[in-house]
């Protein structure tokens, strides 16, 4: 009999089309798998039922001889971001707990189009604020990872995409949906052994995705190999009238397009990210990297990103000062968490509403968005940090003249534990170091599996394109996992 | 113009006031979402979600309102800027769902421009005065709160919420209440005419801002007071008069003005502070990252010029060219309805001179008399150009057209048909009218001796006579050349 958990999404979606197994077979597995698993904490709510229908409804379309879409018969997991009618929607916060939205987002509407079916909604850092889905008000999620030191230390699956990450590596779903705002597809990819990319900003629709930081949200695909990632990202994407940051661009064909033959291309590696203090192992799986890219035909080239160190600090000024007006809608009038103290007036039911709603860190973060825009701060903050971010773009455009490709690691090191860093906001900011400056100008950017450190982990390489080149980039991840030989996997023990 | 100046203890002050109008676009959708902006609806029964600002809902902006922006700027001769960019104006209260307010503070669509006004502008000798527009910008209105509903809640009506309105700002160059009225009716009139608001200030379709201070004469401009959310011209110039003469009695007594905002009571005709500048919010505009920077295209600004009907100035100008005078031209083209009302009826192929005759004492008259508005006239200009083309192809005469008018506006039946039914045609008949005269010549033979011997001032006493004979339907030409035959 066929273990569905160790197919991917191109295999089921083969093997449904070609009248192997069912896909509602595949549906039933996947629930039994994500109910068991419940050590993980990786999903808030699990909808067994929403993957049976699906399922059924591929089934019957196949029995009818209809086309079957994208991603005809695939069970996947959808990030608690995203919004999806009658199926409660939280953001991981307690201000949206039992919040169930009369609508679907553009993104998930287009996943259900292609024939996916829901298995549940992930859990994540709360608001998507968070490297290591400790921010979560549903508790955190725990990596299936240990480290090979035979202890039992609970390890983060990254953040904020935590609960998709989890979910994958544990093989409870194929592929599942991720959020990226300064780095919460990728980092959470690199630290579970799977693959991951953020498209260009606007490929995907922001409609119906719960806000963090308008100008750098965006949605992607997260999977156990390349090929998954650019067929979802294909069923994920396209344009959206109702997201005016949304591209009028066709969605190119990105499945049939992938060639691991890298010939011509020229790949560059950015002498600022070669940090004082870098990580051994994981300078290691950067050269790694650049000898398998050199393998696949690619020429390497050195180049500089002057800017580079001005990214994080930008980041953090930026993607704070939009969430603190992003949440300002959760004040408990119109749904989610009301908070009414005895006799208390319209003010105070908003400082109550959301102090009770609000996690620490979306509060932090909504306490610096709000100093770095108030008079007398703006210009010295905002105005400075979008100057920045202006410089990290034209950093990039300037670095194209020389290469096609950007290599370097997606986070400065393996996944740490948890509780490990979060009694430190600034240390786990770090985290975000390599993965933010792509995030600022926008472009696409994938992280795939380098190897393991020391300790057994996972590490993850991050490959950043042109605007609109997801081709490029999936094609040199593609190259990567042809190499890199990694199939380690983490031991079942939930 | 005229100065104004307010006597005080300590000699004469100046007063320097500034408006911010908004103004309601007229669209049929709200600025960034697709929900009806109808008036008078039940309480939420136009909200999208974006309008209640569920989460993952975004702003798509509505093209016909910043055309609508753009169009009014052109009728005030503003610059049109080609790139513009939303921003966002964050504060927290029931009435505003997302929790800021998208508006423009940092790059308006529309920039520098200005309004010639008079202070009658029925009257063309009344003096002139240019007052500069610094801005106009796009934003959302906010809902509205309701406290009459529960003894312990407040509710919340969102059909406004999201609705386009024009911050129309002006400089602060207008120095009187009269000028303030002068420059919102000129304003308003202006908006009709492009069409791009309907003026509707009892509606809250148009609503000011009042930046009000005091100074001597020429001397340092004084703190300003804002009073918002006047609702009328007339309680606009009140409220200024009441600003400005509080604060010189402020200054006066040793006191000084406050930077704060004010409201005004209609009831007790005065202004009283809202909030003071230290409690003022900190909005925190930001660049709405939600939305794309606003860029103009040739074509679009080349549509926008194009649709832009003649405006009250050049209008009026043109009226005095085809004959009409000052004061008709004046009055016709201050409001857009009576311009338009007139112009279909030189549409209909009446006379400039005759139509503006008739239509400002006949029809004005009658329906001052019923108090009604020219909107909701009886007669529309189509009939009415048939009852004046009765008159100037000589059917019937001017006295018998107003018979004619009286019955229209009565029964709403065509003017020909009234002529025809009551047989008022005009007759000119010169056998029967000649024996008219015989029989008057006769009866009043003192009379033709007086005329004869140079009391020519008699001739109207025989016209009026023979009109009478005729029962009004002769036509006044032939009696007065027949007349004159007579008499000598």
């Amino acid at each position: 009999m066929t273990d569905f958990s160790r197919l991917g999404v191109a295999a089921i979606r083969d093997g449904v089309a070609d009248g192997a197994f069912k896909a509602v077979e595949v549906a039933e597995a996947l629930n039994a798998r994500v109910s068991a698993a419940k050590a993980l904490n990786a999903f808030i709510l699990e909808t067994p039922e929403k993957a049976i229908d699906a399922a059924q409804a591929v089934d019957a379309d196949r029995a009818a001889g209809k086309p079957l879409g994208k991603m005809a018969g695939v069970p996947i997991g959808m990030k608690d971001l995203f919004c999806t009618e009658g199926v409660q929607t939280t953001a991981a916060s307690h201000i949206l707990e039992g919040f169930v939205p009369t609508y679907e987002s553009t993104v998930s509407a287009n996943l259900w189009k292609a024939g996916a079916g829901m298995l549940g909604k992930l859990n994540m850092d709360q608001f998507a604020m968070g490297s290591s889905n400790e921010t979560s008000y549903f508790g955190n999620v725990v990596s299936p990872w240990r480290r090979n030191d035979g202890g039992k230390a609970a390890l983060a699956p990254g953040g904020s995409s935590g609960g998709s990450s989890s979910a994958i590596a544990a093989r409870l779903c194929p592929a599942a949906t991720g959020t990226d705002t300064g780095g919460s597809i990728r980092q959470p990819a690199a630290f579970v052994g799977i693959s991951g990319i953020k498209p260009t900003y606007g490929r995907c629709s922001r409609w119906g995705v719960v806000a963090f930081a308008s100008s750098l949200d965006q949605a992607g695909p997260m999977a156990r190999d390349v090929r998954d990632c650019a067929i979802m990202l294909e069923a994920m994407a396209g344009f959206d009238p109702k997201d005016s940051t949304s591209l009028d661009l066709p969605v190119p064909a990105w499945e049939v397009g992938l060639n691991s033959d890298l010939k011509g291309k020229r790949i560059g590696i950015p002498k600022e990210y070669r940090l004082d203090g870098i990580d051994e192992d994981i300078a290691k799986m950067w050269d790694n990297g650049i000898a398998w890219l050199k393998d696949a035909g690619a020429e390497i080239v050195d180049i500089s990103l002057p800017h580079t160190k001005y990214a994080l600090p930008a980041y953090y000024i930026i993607a704070p000062a939009e969430a603190s007006s992003n949440l300002a809608r959760y004040d408990g009038v119109r749904f989610g968490l009301r908070d009414l103290p005895e006799g208390a007036g319209l003010q105070d039911m908003y400082a109550a509403t959301r102090a009770a709603g609000f996690g620490e860190e979306v509060r932090r973060r909504i306490m610096i968005g709000t100093y770095v825009l108030s008079a007398g701060f703006y210009d010295a903050y905002y105005t400075q940090a979008q100057k920045i971010r202006a410089l990290i773009a034209r950093d990039f455009d300037n670095a194209w003249a020389s290469c096609d490709l950007i290599l370097a690691p997606t986070a400065p090191s393996a996944a740490f534990g948890l509780g490990e860093k979060n009694a430190d906001p600034l240390s786990m900011y770090l985290n975000d170091v390599f993965a933010v400056p792509a995030s600022l100008a926008g472009l696409p950017a994938m992280s795939v599996p380098g190897g393991l450190s020391k300790e057994g982990l996972p590490m993850g390489l991050q490959i950043i394109g042109k605007a609109l080149d997801e081709q490029a980039v999936l094609n040199a991840g593609l190259a990567i996992e042809q190499r890199s030989g990694f199939t380690a996997e983490a031991g079942e023990w939930w | 113009m005229t100065e104004y100046r307010i006597q005080g203890n300590t000699g004469e002050w100046e007063v320097v006031i500034g408006l911010e109008v908004h103004a309601q676009v007229t669209s049929e959708s709200k600025l960034f979402s697709g929900s009806s902006t109808g008036f008078g609806a039940e309480p939420n029964s136009h909200v999208s979600l974006v309008d209640a600002a569920m989460p993952g809902m975004l702003p798509v902006p509505n093209r016909e309102c910043l055309r609508q922006a753009v169009r009014t700027g052109m009728a005030i001769n503003a610059q049109i800027n080609r790139w513009s960019r939303f921003d966002r104006k964050n504060y927290f209260y029931a009435d505003l769902p997302q929790g800021y307010q998208i508006s423009q503070l940092y790059h308006p669509i529309v920039g520098e421009g200005e309004i010639e006004v008079t202070l009658n502008e029925k009257d063309p000798d009344s003096p002139t005065k240019k007052i500069g527009i610094e801005r106009i910008h796009v934003e959302q209105d906010a809902g509205k709160l309701m406290h009459d509903q529960h003894p312990t809640m407040s509710f919340v009506d969102l059909n406004r919420s999201g609705v386009a309105l024009m911050e129309i700002v002006s400089r602060p160059d207008i120095s009187s209440p009269q000028e303030a009225g002068a420059y919102l009716k000129k304003l308003r009139s202006i908006l009709r005419y492009v069409g791009s608001c309907d003026g509707n200030m009892e509606q809250g379709s148009m609503r000011a801002d009042v930046n009000v201070s005091v100074r001597k004469p020429g001397g340092e401009l004084g703190t300003r007071t804002e009073t918002k959310n006047v609702n009328s011209i007339r309680f606009m110039m009140q409220a200024i008069e009441y600003e400005a003469q509080r604060q010189v009695d402020l200054i006066e007594s040793g006191g000084a003005v406050v930077q704060e905002t004010r409201l005004f009571d209609a009831n007790k005709m005065e202004t009283r502070s809202m909030r003071s500048k230290e409690d003022a919010h900190d909005y925190r505009y930001f660049p709405d990252p939600d939305l794309l920077p606003v860029e103009l295209d040739d074509a679009f600004l080349e549509e926008c010029r194009a649709s832009l009907p003649e405006l009250p100035d050049a209008k009026r100008i043109r009226y005095e060219a085809m004959g009409l005078t000052a004061y008709n031209a004046a009055v016709l083209t201050a409001e857009a309805e009576t311009a338009f009302w007139f112009e279909d009826l030189l549409a209909e192929g009446v006379d400039a001179k005759q139509g503006s005759n008739w239509l400002m004492s006949e029809l004005f008259g009658a329906l001052n008399k019923t108090g009604k508005t020219l909107d909701e006239s009886p007669v529309n200009p189509k009939q009415a150009a048939e009852l004046l083309g009765l008159v100037s192809d000589g059917t019937i005469s001017g006295s018998i057209s107003k018979q004619v008018f009286e019955i229209m506006l009565e029964t709403g039946q065509a003017a020909s048909a009234i002529v025809e039914e009551k047989g008022l045609k005009q007759t000119s008949d010169t056998g029967a009218i000649e024996a008219e005269i015989v029989k008057i010549m006769a009866a009043n033979e003192d009379k033709v001796a007086e005329y004869r011997s140079g009391k020519d001032k008699l001739f109207g006493f025989f016209v009026g006579q023979t009109m009478k004979a005729m029962q009004g339907k002769a036509n006044p030409q032939i009696i007065n050349d027949l007349l004159k035959k007579a008499l000598g």
